[in-house]
C-alpha cells in the first residue's frame, strides 16, 4: 500500500512541464545556429562571411611592386599623399592579372577639378583654381604632370613665399592686381626679407584711387564716399585687401 | 548556517546532477554566467579606430565613391556607408548643412556669400561605438561587436526589423532593399584584417582620414591624437565612438 501519492493535478502539471522543456530543447537545437555564442551573443561564423568579401582596391603597396618608377616620381611631388587608385580607379583585378583589366586614365579637366575647383568650403591654402579663369581651353595635363603637378614655370616672385596670400588673392575681386600695385618691395627683400620690409599703404586715400566717388577708374568698381565711409576706421580694418569681398 | 550559504550549497549540489548541467548548457545559459566569452578575448585584441581631420577635408567625395565600389553599396542616394556633409555657418549663427548625393560627385559651387561666416566639410561614417546602441537593441543578435571592436551585421541572421537603424544616433545605418537587411560601414573589415587600409582611407587625397589602432604608439592615429585636439560626435550620448575627429566645430552633430 502506498503511503502517499502525487496529487493528480501535480502529475498533469509535471507532464506538461516535461513536454515543454523537451520541446524547448528540441526547438533550440533546430533553430539556434551552430556557432551562435562561441564568441558573444552572435554567430561566430558571420565574421568569416564578412572576411570572405572580395577586394576592389589593391592598395598602393601593390602598385609600387611593378610601377616603382611612377611611385618614386610621385613620392617627391605635391601629390605624394595621393594613392594611385584615387585617380586610376579600383585595380585589384589588374594586380591579379596585369593583362586582364587596365586601370583607367582620367582625361579632361573634370577629374582634377573634383579636388582643385574653387569652393569656399575648402581649407585655406589648398590649391584651387577658378575654372573659367584658368586656361579654360587647355587640359590640365598640358601643363601639369599629374604625378608631379608643380607648374612648369617658376612661381610668381612674391607667391613663391607668400603662397597663401597669392592663392587667396587669385580668387578674389583683386585677382588682376599685381602685388606691386599696393606694395613696393626692394630687391634686397628677397635676400633679407625682415631687414627690408616692403611698403604697405597707410592712408585710406590709397584705396580711394580706385574706390572713391570721383576716382578715375572703371565704373564696375564699387565706390564709396571716402570722407565718411567707415567713420574713423581705415579700409583694411574691415576689408581684407587680398580678399575684399570676404566678411 | 546562514540562509544564503544554504542556498549556495543547494545550487552547487543541484549543478552536480548531470541532467541539470546538460539542461543549462543546452539552453546556453552557462555563457550568461560566464559574463560572455567576448570580454575574455577582448584583452589581447587590436582596437581598430579611425581619425578624421576635418580641416583637411576638401570635399572631393572620392571616399564615398570608393566605399560604394569596394562594398557594393547601392549607387542611389540614401544608401551610404560613408558620406560627406558641407557645413555653412551663417553670420546669424544658423548652420546650413547639405550633402548632395552624399557628396559622391563632389559639391556644387556656392556663392561666396556675406551671410556665410565659415564653411567646411565633415566626412561621416559609422562611429563603431564601443558601447553601441544598435547592438543593444538587436532582438536576434544579428549585429554585434567583434573582439577587435568593429560593429558588423550578420546578413543571414538579420530579420530586417530596422530597430538598429532607429537606434543609431549617427544615422549610419540603412536597409539594403536587395537583401532586406540592415547594412552599415564595416571599417572595411575584410581589408583591415589583411593589413590593408579601408577603401575610403586608401583613396583620401589629403589624409583627412587616418586609420590605426587605439592603444598602439606606432600608428598614424597616435600621431594625430598627439598633434590635434580630439573630439567625437555626440559625446553626451556616452556611446564611446571610435571615430575620432580633430578640430571639429561645435555645430557639427
Amino acid at each position: 500500500m502506498r503511503i502517499w501519492k502525487f496529487p493528480d493535478q501535480v502529475v498533469r502539471l509535471a507532464v506538461l512541464v516535461t513536454i515543454a522543456v523537451v520541446a524547448l530543447i528540441v526547438v533550440r537545437q533546430m533553430f539556434v545556429p551552430e556557432s551562435f555564442g562561441e564568441i558573444g551573443h552572435y554567430r561566430a561564423d558571420s565574421i568569416d562571411t564578412v572576411l570572405a568579401q572580395g577586394i576592389q582596391f589593391a592598395g598602393m603597396q601593390a602598385c609600387g611592386d611593378c610601377h616603382d618608377d611612377m611611385v618614386a616620381i610621385k613620392a617627391g611631388s605635391y601629390h605624394r599623399g595621393l594613392t594611385c587608385e584615387g585617380c586610376h580607379g579600383p585595380s585589384a583585378v589588374h594586380v591579379d592579372d596585369p593583362s586582364e583589366a587596365l586601370p583607367t586614365i582620367p582625361t579632361g579637366r573634370k577629374p582634377c577639378l573634383r579636388c582643385h575647383d574653387y569652393l569656399p568650403s575648402r581649407p585655406t591654402g589648398f590649391p584651387q583654381i577658378i575654372e573659367a579663369l584658368h586656361n579654360p581651353m587647355e587640359t590640365c595635363v598640358d601643363c601639369h604632370d599629374p604625378h608631379d603637378p608643380t607648374p612648369p614655370e617658376v612661381p610668381e616672385t612674391c607667391g613663391a613665399c607668400h603662397a597663401a596670400i597669392a592663392r587667396t588673392k587669385a580668387v578674389s575681386h583683386h585677382w588682376s592686381l599685381d602685388c606691386e600695385t599696393c606694395h613696393v618691395a626692394q630687391i634686397e627683400h628677397r635676400q633679407q626679407p625682415r631687414a627690408n620690409l616692403p611698403t604697405k599703404p597707410t592712408q585710406r586715400e590709397f584705396c580711394g584711387q580706385c574706390h572713391a566717388d570721383d576716382a578715375d577708374s572703371s565704373s564696375s568698381i564699387p565706390r564709396v564716399e571716402l570722407a565718411t565711409h567707415g567713420g574713423r576706421y581705415i579700409c583694411w580694418q574691415c576689408h581684407y585687401p587680398h580678399y575684399p569681398e570676404g566678411r | 548556517m546562514a540562509p544564503v550559504e544554504q542556498r549556495r550549497g543547494f545550487l552547487a549540489r543541484l549543478m552536480a546532477l548531470p541532467w541539470v548541467a546538460f539542461l543549462v548548457s543546452t539552453l546556453g545559459a552557462d555563457r550568461l554566467f560566464a559574463g560572455g566569452g567576448q570580454s575574455a578575448s577582448e584583452g589581447g585584441e587590436r582596437k581598430f579606430a579611425m581619425g578624421v581631420q576635418v580641416d583637411r577635408c576638401i570635399g572631393c567625395g572620392l571616399c564615398v565613391d570608393a566605399c560604394k565600389t569596394e562594398n557594393d553599396v547601392l549607387r542611389e542616394p540614401f544608401f551610404f556607408r560613408t558620406w560627406v556633409e558641407r557645413y555653412q555657418l551663417g553670420s546669424d549663427g544658423e548652420a546650413h548643412v547639405d550633402s548632395p548625393r552624399g557628396g559622391i560627385n563632389g559639391f556644387p559651387a556656392t556663392e561666396d556669400s556675406p551671410d556665410v561666416m565659415r564653411s567646411f566639410f565633415v566626412p561621416k561614417l559609422c562611429n563603431q561605438c564601443d558601447k553601441p546602441p544598435c547592438v543593444q537593441v538587436c532582438p536576434v543578435g544579428a549585429t554585434y561587436k567583434t573582439p577587435d571592436g568593429v560593429i558588423l551585421v550578420d546578413h543571414e541572421y538579420c530579420i530586417g526589423c530596422r530597430y538598429c537603424i532607429q537606434a543609431c544616433p549617427y544615422g549610419a545605418r540603412y536597409l539594403d532593399p536587395r537583401t532586406k537587411t540592415a547594412d552599415k560601414c564595416t571599417f572595411c573589415y575584410h581589408r583591415i584584417k589583411q593589413d590593408l587600409l579601408p577603401a575610403c582611407v586608401e583613396v583620401c587625397p589629403t589624409q583627412a582620414r587616418i586609420f590605426g589602432e587605439l592603444g598602439t604608439r606606432s600608428s598614424p592615429l597616435h600621431r594625430m591624437k598627439r598633434m590635434n585636439s580630439i573630439q567625437v560626435l555626440k559625446p553626451e550620448l556616452n556611446t564611446s565612438p571610435k571615430v575620432l575627429y580633430s578640430n571639429l566645430d561645435g555645430e557639427v552633430r
